[in-house]
């Protein structure tokens, strides 16, 4: 492997100062799951590697005033377990839950999936539909900024982590009147990247009957992580009955563009996959948003 | 030449400390460095669970694993699971209901179920397939391996 040294910073400061000492020749690494491989297959460069996982505080998962915060280091099995997570983000604990293996999950993060940038990233498609925001540390200091403002294309992320890196997550919790779901169809029920993924949240009105807000995820259908912004409109303004729900689900395979591939699936395929699955992950969204 | 650095961890109960390469992996450390080839390499890319260890209690792919993360940790290999000469019940139980075949998976396999008695003492079948669903066996259909688990689930 190419790389000659490793560090291990002890804070975020350091860690970033490291970088910028490096001059582009730094990186960060979280787990290691995707960039090991990455490095072994001269896909990516890197003279010295930077281990922030042992940062204090940096895998955290906590209520913080109006917002859940989560650590750039979580594990995904961290975050399938955590009850703040299973109670009031649902759509991320179920996302967590299917990624890789137990291997995979005791050391895969949640900001190395998304910087990672695949646009079927089973973490990216949850925090998309949550409506997260990441915290970017570089020199200049420290800012949340959207998610859905990270993704340049396939394996390109915005942050550029040769030179800054994300410290945490943060979206709302899930209130009542509010549901989220995740569903994923693959090949297996493990170790298997998705076929098609879909994250939803929904947060109803007072009577239960109408939307008030309403998004949706979809991977991959896209370069990048993407957003089902006419399916979440045919659901506004209107009864949310099985119609509706139909009627969304149609939409958003109107609005998806999966590709074909020889290994994992045909278009045709994918856009039907895209279909049954919003259906299923609004479905169950509502009802546990309906109590 | 490249920068080494000093490695501390206990392994199997006891405390090593050697000059590691950064890039390094643990599996290769573990294998070619202590002489603990009891952890098998397989796929090298996480897919198959051949090189699965504990890391604090915690199943791990080593072949993906930099050993340098290693530090201060404590690791489990299969060498460690049997005590003053006497098989761990899972591995009497892995013989018991012919469990291994080839037998290169079995490390792994066996340390993927040493973590999960430890967390949940009486999995169901679900739980077992769920625990061990990033360990490949190409042999035994699993089958008896979920039978042998089970079985060392039952008697504790
Ligand atoms: C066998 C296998 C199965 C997999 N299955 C799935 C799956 O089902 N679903 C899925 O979504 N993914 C899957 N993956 C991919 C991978 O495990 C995930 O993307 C994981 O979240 C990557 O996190 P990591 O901590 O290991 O990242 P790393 O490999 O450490 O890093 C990935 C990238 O992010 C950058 N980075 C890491 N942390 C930070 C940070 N804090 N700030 C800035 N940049 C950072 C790194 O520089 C690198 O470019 C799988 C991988 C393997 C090997
Ligand atoms: S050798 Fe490590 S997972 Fe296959
Ligand atoms: S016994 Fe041969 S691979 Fe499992």
């Amino acid at each position: 492997m190419a790389y000659d040294d490793y560090v291990t910073p002890s804070s975020v400061e350091e860690a970033v100062a490291a970088l910028a000492s490096l001059r582009g020749a730094g990186r960060i690494i979280s787990g290691g799951t995707d960039l090991i491989l990455q490095l072994q297959h001269r896909e990516r460069e890197a003279s010295c590697l930077i281990d922030v996982t042992t940062i204090r505080g940096l895998s955290e998962i906590k209520r913080d005033g109006s917002f859940v915060i989560v650590g750039a280091a979580a594990t995904f099995a961290q975050l399938e377990r955590h009850p703040i997570i299973r109670g009031q983000a649902p759509v991320l604990a179920q996302a967590a839950s299917w990624v890789g293996s137990p291997q995979i999950r005791n050391v895969g993060t949640l900001a190395g999936n998304v910087v990672n940038a695949q646009p079927a990233a089973d973490g990216s498609i949850a925090l998309l539909a949550l409506d997260a925001e990441a915290e970017i540390a570089n020199l200049t200091g420290r800012q949340w900024v959207p998610l859905s403002s990270l993704f340049v294309s396939p394996g390109v992320s915005r942050v550029d982590a040769t030179m800054e890196m994300i410290t945490a997550f943060r979206f709302r919790p899930q209130a009542s009147l509010e549901g989220s779901a995740f569903e994923r169809f693959a090949r297996r029920k493990a170790l298997a990247l998705p076929l098609i993924n879909v994250g939803v949240r929904v947060q109803l009105d007072a009577d239960r009957s109408r939307a008030r807000a309403v998004r949706i995820a979809i991977g991959p259908v896209a370069p990048v992580p993407f957003r089902a912004c006419e399916a979440e409109k045919a659901l506004l303004d209107r009864e949310l009955d099985e119609a509706a729900v139909r009627e969304a689900a149609a939409a958003a395979a109107l609005e998806s563009k999966p590709r074909s591939s020889l290994l994992r699936a045909g278009k045709e395929y994918r856009v039907e996959l895209v279909r049954v699955l919003t259906q299923r992950a609004l479905s169950r969204a509502i009802q546990s948003a309906r109590g | 030449m490249a920068n080494t650095q000093t490695l501390r961890m206990v392994v199997n109960g006891e405390q090593v400390e050697l000059e590691i390469t950064p890039s390094d992996t643990l599996a290769m450390v573990l294998r070619e460095r202590l002489g603990l080839t009891g952890t098998k390499i397989g796929c090298e890319e996480g897919e198959c669970g051949a090189c699965t260890v504990l890391v604090d209690g915690l199943p791990v792919n080593s072949c993906l694993y930099p050993a340098v993360k290693a530090q201060d940790r404590s690791i489990r290999t299969v060498e460690g699971l049997s005590k003053n000469g006497e098989l761990h019940p899972l591995q009497r139980s892995f013989v018991e209901h012919g469990a291994v075949q080839c037998g290169y998976c079995t490390p792994g396999i066996l340390l993927s179920a040493v973590a999960l008695l430890e967390q949940n003492p009486h999995p169901t079948d679900d739980e077992i397939r769920r625990a061990l669903s990033g360990n490949l066996c190409r042999c035994t259909g699993y089958l008896k391996i979920i039978e042998a688990i089970q079985a060392v689930a039952a008697s504790q």
